[in-house]
This record gives C-alpha cells, structure tokens and sequence, in this order.
C-alpha cells in the first residue's frame, strides 16, 4: 500500500505542502491573521499562549511551537514573535531550523503593526515559491504518522466507529506506520488493560501514573472522575460500567503493543503505537499528535464533531446513520452499515484504510472543503499568572 | 414482517453482544460474529446499544466485551438475557 506525499530534506513526509504561520504567543494572532489573510496558500495557527506560564507550561508550549514547524506537512515557516514573550522565538527558530526547511521570523516590537505585516506578506509569499518546488512521490505507510481521536461520542462509537478504526490502524501499524492515542481522561478505567499492552514494564507503570497523576490532580479540586462514571445518560445508552466505557473509547487505539507514553506534543521515537497524555477536549487534543509529527488524524464521532485542523486532515469517521445522513457535509467516512446491515468491522476498517491512503495523497477531507479548521490551541496545566 | 433482532460481537473472547436495534421479549435476535452469525432468544426487551447474554454466565463470573473484562456478574444471567447494571457491577 502507498500514498503520494511531499519528502522534506530531512527524510520525513508531508500529505500537505504548507507554508505555516505561526505566533509565538497569543499576543501576536492579529498580525498572524492579516499577513494569512493576504496571501493563498498559507495556514495560520493561531492559539492564545506563549506568556505568563508556570515553567513546565512553558517548555509545553515550545514544544508545540517547534513541533507545529517541524510537522512533515509544513514545507516552511513563519514565525511571528510580540518580542517580550516568555517564549523564547530564538530557540523555537533553532530547533525548527534543525529540520533543515526555510524558518524566517519577525518581530512586532521591532517594526510595529503594518510593518511586520508588508514584511511577513514578502516572506511567505517568498517561502510559498520554496514550497511549489516539492512535488509528490510514493512512499509507503511507514512514513505515516496518524493521531487518533473520539468527540461528540454516542452508543455508535463503542460498537461501530471506535472498534472499525482500531483494526484500520492495526493495519497501519502491520504496515510500519506510527499511530498516537490520547485523551487520559477517556482511560481512566481500562488502564490496567491497556497497562497489560505496554512492551515494558516501564512503560506499563507511566500509564498507571499519567491516568493517577491526572485523577489526583481532579480530585484535589473536589471532583472524582472514577466515581461519576459511567454517567446516567451512558447507563441509558446501555454502559454499564466504567470499565465498559473506556474501552468502548480506547478500542480505536486497536490491539498492537504500546510502545511508550509521550508528553503532550512529543515526537515517537520508533514506529508503532504510542499513548500521549493529553486532555479529551478537541482544540488541544488535535494539537498533541500533530506538533508529535501526526501528517493526520482520524477522528470518530457519534453525534457529529465537525473540526479539522490547520495543518493536518482530519478524517471523519461516523457510525450513526442519522447522523451520517444529516451532517453528511461533516462525515468523511460513513461506517453505519455495520450497526443497519451488520456488515463487519473489519468490511468497514478497509474503508477507512482506503480514505487514508487516498486523503494522504491528496484528497480533501470534508473539513477541508469548508474550511473548518482554524481553532487550534495549547494543552496549559498550570495557571496563567 | 417478523422484526428481527440483530446483535455484535466485538471480540472473539466476548461472552455477551450488543443490540443494533430494539427487540423484545421472545424475539430472537440474530447475533453477528467475526466467525458467522447465530440465534438466540431475547429473555427480556433489550434496547439498542445494550447488552445480551450470549450463555449462562453465573454469579461471581466476568463479563466479558471488546475481549476484556468489564465487571462481574452479580446474579446467574441467563442466555438471552439483559446484561446490565441490575446484574453486572464494575470491578473498581
């Protein structure tokens, strides 16, 4: 199985050729919109952090920066500082540079609004021309790395979409590929099961303690995650047990051996499956795997989650055929045939392999064609001081 | 038409399904595996996304979906039966 993609010069491979624009903290977001507002063919990731963070939010934070910019479907970057961040614009350029692709940086202290804007216009318009010069070739699948997501979930998830993308990115793992799962809150649970899958006992341990240190962390604002669960309206859908729940939500991180536990934001270091700690709510969720280097997300929903993301295709992936059918401008990959005609999961996981190989050649996803996929922001755990 | 039951089974090991539709009492309900497909008889009316006994599952037994354990039966279920919070409790 193959896809056409973009190598960039450090080996790595886009299923997207952008020139990104990206401020390096919140305070620069006007000037990041008007310079992507002027010119096509550019993507802003606009977010709201960068400043007045505790210290470990901060190292997060870059992270992300330099993860955004070195994401594979990036061909080149703009960043866009206010100039008295706590973020630091200079590493963030170094380590982007690192990458080896164009990194340019302004700064509005230094030139004021409309300048920084006419000088941010020149250079993406600069970088776009950089950019046209990559053309797509054909890799295999072990050049994907693909993030994995549930919202606006419903009784679909668990029985339809949920478990038909697990044995798709099984598949894609078979393959060579590299797939990221998150959403800590959604494990709590089933962690011992997923414990069981880790290929150390090491690994095993950091996902007791990421799914403790984030029930502990709950708990001393007085809510008990554990005990709220499963909630009356999952009872009604038919949940019956905590443990139920969750792995109706992890089932779509499939059946292969975790590999290791990343910080939000983090690259794997291998193939294979990996878990991230990360929040369930989408803007942050979707920005952990691609600043980890995800080229794209597949994303389940029930009800109907419409995001995509700035740099990344979002695949919907729905079981619900109301849903399927209402929000038809949303769904990319319409699985309810298993729950109305009992067609088989694994019938309906070679059709989501389909549209990932096709999406990462180059077909727009249904975020895409709208153009809803400009929210993105940054996982914080700490106050904003 | 006589309505037809339809359930799935999500993992080899599983020794309960889960409802694509409705069914009622006596109905039956033709259960989709990875292995075929196979009757059995609706012991109560069971809803969509609900769980059904696929055997005799005893008292103190674990239930099992998506091949792992999801809690333990506190009372005999019968097969065919409404498997839920009146006769499964979590294992936390």
């Amino acid at each position: 199985m193959e896809f056409q993609g973009f190598e960039r010069e450090n080996g790595e491979v886009g299923v997207r050729n952008y020139v990104a624009v990206i401020p390096t903290v919140g305070c620069a977001n006007e000037v990041v919109e008007e310079i992507t507002g002027r010119v096509n063919g550019c993507k802003a990731l606009l977010h709201h952090q960068g400043c007045c963070h505790i210290p470990s939010d901060l190292e997060t934070v870059e992270r992300v920066l330099i993860g955004w910019g070195r994401n594979p479907n990036v061909a080149a970057v703009l960043l866009v500082g206010l100039g008295c961040e706590g973020v630091s614009i200079d590493r963030v350029y170094d380590e982007i540079s690192k990458s080896k692709k164009p990194v340019e940086k302004i700064v509005i202290q230094e030139n004021g609004y409309r300048k920084t804007v006419e000088k941010g216009v020149e250079t993406v318009k600069k970088l776009l021309e950089l950019a046209k010069e990559s053309k797509r070739e054909n890799f295999d699948l072990s050049k994907l790395t693909i993030g994995v997501k549930c919202g606006a979930s419903d009784t679909t998830s668990g029985i339809a979409s949920n478990p038909a993308v697990g044995e798709a990115i099984d598949k894609i793992i078979e393959n060579g590929g590299t797939v990221i799962f998150g959403e800590i809150t959604e494990i709590i649970g089933a962690e011992h099961i997923l414990a069981k899958r880790a290929v150390s006992s090491e690994v095993s341990e950091k996902i007791l303690s990421s799914v403790k240190e984030l029930e502990r962390k709950v708990r001393s604002l007085g809510i008990d995650l554990r005990g709220c669960n499963p909630t009356p309206g999952n009872i009604r859908g038919g949940l019956s047990t905590i443990e139920e729940k969750s792995l109706g939500a992890i089932v779509k991180g499939g059946s292969k051996k975790i590999r290791g536990v990343l910080e939000y934001g983090e690259k794997p270091t291998s193939n294979g499956l990996y878990v991230m700690i990360s929040p369930g709510r989408e803007i942050e969720f979707l920005t952990g795997p691609v600043a980890g280097g995800a080229q794209m997300i597949l994303f389940t929903t029930g009800i109907g989650a419409p995001q995509g993301y700035p740099i990344a295709p979002v695949i919907k992936i729905c079981g619900n055929p109301r849903t399927c059918s209402r929000l038809h401008e949303h769904i990319d990959v319409d699985v309810s045939d298993i729950i109305t005609e009992g067609v088989s999961v694994q019938k309906a996981a070679e059709r989501i392999l389909e549209k990932v190989v096709s999406v990462a050649s180059g077909e727009k996803t249904k975020a895409e064609l709208i153009g809803y996929d400009k929210t993105v922001d940054i996982y914080i755990r700490g106050m904003i001081l | 038409m006589k309505k037809v039951g339809r359930a799935i089974v999500l993992h080899e090991r599983d020794n309960v399904a889960t409802m694509l539709n409705d069914v009622d009492s006596g109905e039956e309900i033709e259960v989709i595996s990875q292995h075929g497909t196979f009757k059995i008889k609706a012991l109560n009316r069971i809803p969509f996304g609900h769980k059904v006994s696929l055997r005799v599952i005893r008292k103190g037994e674990r239930v099992v979906k998506y091949g792992e354990v999801i809690g333990v039966a506190v009372k005999n279920i019968q097969k065919g039966e409404h498997v839920h919070v009146h006769n499964l409790k979590s294992m936390f």
